[in-house]
């Protein structure tokens, strides 16, 4: 009978229920709530499902005690250039429960490997230890105090030491969506869903209409209006960067420049840019109305001329040289999106281009949305600094549908009245979302007024100008 | 990061992506130029030669229920009926109100 007790008593302290009681529990109870809400918000009122029900299925999973999907300390821990070979190496993980050498075994594994030992060295010295006895802290203080110590190696943060963790560990030791995380860490999906829109992406209106590229350009306004505010709120300048670009209105573009300045921002980086995207249709209507006047708004623009194939084919090879020519780190987006727009055009590999938009697409859009969710970890999220992110995001979106209308206002003075300012709003990328508002917009000024394809040029451009906003907030503020 | 740091910062990003963004518009402009250019010229009858008679354009079929008067160009009249209906239900305007003259596929690759 004891035995049974004694079962069942273990099998509730080790639940995850138990997690709930334990301190900072409450915190994963709130986090379980803003992920039924954030779901609700996917399902029912249809924000950027295909995003949002990832992000929010991924906070959910990652905010369930217990579960150990993710881990958040491990990747605090991680860093880019591992000072040893991790492929032969033993891996630590010193959190509390996940611990696999004793406390004082890994303090000495740490110093040993700040002095440049082996893990096969450290493992053969620690069984001599086990085996023959000795005194494991004297050899602690021997390595920690030797010239050899290195302390890019072991980090003494808060009087605990901290091992510096290679992609192979965290593979190694972390759970599934550690796993999966390891795709944003690395840039891969950002990129791919890049390829994607590039194959879903027509530019022929924009090449068409190349002035449209200034509406991109000047829609960038957001971006740069919110990193201000950011520093003024006592962001730092690699967080207020990342704050900044989700007035880009450009997902994979936020998640990539996030991911390389502040890692520790992306949860709240990436769900504010994608509900605000969702919510386009409201934020940017109010703005044309109050920036543009009724005879601005019923302008009707001339069709546009068309495209031929070699145009749209030399495009894509054309901005791809040229923008990585002049900023070279916007390489990885822009190069992803027009290699997927050269599959578009080019007109024989459409097998290519079908699997880049449909397949590739929404494989990737599975993995990122559940893995960026899983960032979203309550000690993380439930901070004061989350709010701020929400109120900058939702100001970096007004101000780049500000700085596109009024570039827009001044085209259609400069044009004489044949450019439609509305179509300015469009820059703000969020394809194809922004150039329908516009549309809807016109239209209603002007119920013979067809927008659409004249609002494309800027949204596409947008795209184009939030990657090199991009590029150039991660040349500035990047490592 | 100080504030005037930080105001140096956004006002040279945004220049920096309009002169991005300015140096590709000419580039784009210039491919423009050059690939009109390259179109091939309408050739002109060499002297001593016959003119050769322009070959009529086939007088695309006249749709069904648009009074006779709705040309089609490379456009199903399925498609063509699907379309006039679209527009007009975007106009709010009944569709015996509208005067549709010809529809072209223009995108045809």
């Amino acid at each position: 009978m004891d035995n049974i007790l004694e079962t069942l008593k273990k099998l509730w302290l080790e639940s995850g229920f138990m997690g709930f009681f334990a301190s900072g529990g409450w915190k994963s109870l709130i986090m379980i709530a803003v992920a039924l809400v954030l779901l609700y918000l996917g399902i029912k009122k249809k924000f950027e499902p295909l995003l949002l029900v990832g992000i929010a299925f991924g906070c959910l999973l990652t905010n369930l005690p217990g579960a150990g999907l993710y881990h958040m300390g491990m990747w605090d821990a991680y860093v880019h250039e591992c000072p040893y070979d991790p492929v032969n190496d033993y891996a630590l993980y010193n959190q509390a429960e996940e611990r696999v050498y004793t406390q004082d075994e890994y303090y000495y594994y740490v110093a040993a490997r700040a002095c440049g030992r082996t893990g096969a060295q450290i493992e053969e010295h620690l069984e001599t230890l086990h085996s023959e006895g000795g005194d494991i802290s004297a050899d602690f203080q021997t390595l920690v105090t030797s010239p050899e110590y290195d302390n890019s190696v072991a980090m003494s943060i808060d009087g605990s030491l901290v091992v510096e963790l290679s992609f192979t560990d965290i593979a190694h030791l972390g759970g599934l969506l550690d796993i999966l995380y390891i795709g944003v860490k690395a840039g891969i999906y950002p990129c791919l869903i890049f390829i994607g829109v590039g194959a879903m992406t027509d530019f022929g209106p924009l090449i068409a209409n190349p002035k449209s590229f200034f509406l991109g350009a000047a829609a960038q306004f957001g971006v740069f209006f919110a990193f201000f505010g950011a520093v003024l709120l006592g962001f730092s300048g690699n967080e207020a960067a990342s704050i900044g670009i989700i007035g880009g209105a450009d997902g994979p573009t936020a998640i990539m420049t996030c991911m390389l300045l502040a890692p520790a921002l992306l949860g709240p980086i990436a769900i504010a840019a994608y509900s605000y995207m969702a919510l386009i249709p409201m934020i940017q209507p109010p703005i044309m109305r109050l920036l543009t006047t009724e005879k601005e708004r019923s302008v009707k623009m001339e069709q546009l001329r068309e495209v031929s194939k070699t145009e749209k084919i030399v495009f894509p090879i054309l901005v791809a040289g040229f923008v990585i020519l002049l900023l070279p780190s916007t390489a990885p987006l822009i190069g992803c999106l027009m290699f997927g727009n050269l599959l578009r055009e080019t007109g024989v590999t459409e097998r290519l281009s079908d699997v880049a938009q449909n397949a590739l697409m929404n494989i990737v859009t599975l993995f990122l949305g559940i893995s960026v969710g899983a960032t979203t970890v309550a000690a993380r999220f439930l901070t004061l600094n989350t709010i701020k992110i929400v109120v900058l995001g939702l100001i970096a979106f007004c101000f780049s549908t500000v700085g596109g209308l009024l570039v827009g206002k001044l085209m259609y003075k400069l044009s004489g009245g044949k450019i439609n300012p509305l179509i300015g709003a469009a820059g703000v990328s969020a394809v194809p979302m922004a150039a329908r508002v516009a549309q809807v917009e016109g239209q209603k000024a002007n119920p013979s007024n067809f927008l659409l394809m004249h609002a494309m040029g800027p949204n596409v451009a947008g795209v184009i100008g939030s990657a090199i906003a991009a590029g150039f907030l991660i040349k500035v503020f990047g490592a | 990061m100080k504030l005037s740091e930080a105001a140096i910062d956004a006002v040279m990003g945004y220049a920096i992506v309009f002169l991005g963004i300015a140096l590709l518009v000419i580039v784009v402009v210039l491919m423009g130029k050059l690939m009109a250019a390259k179109k091939p010229a309408v050739v002109s009858p060499v002297a001593g030669t016959a003119p050769v008679p322009p070959i009529p354009e086939k007088e695309p079929e006249k749709a069904p229920g648009a009074a006779g008067e709705l040309k089609l160009y490379d456009t199903p009249e399925r498609d063509a009926a699907m379309i006039m209906a679209i527009v007009a239900d975007e106009l709010h305007t009944p569709i015996n109100e509208l005067r549709f003259i010809s529809i072209r596929e223009v995108n045809k690759k």
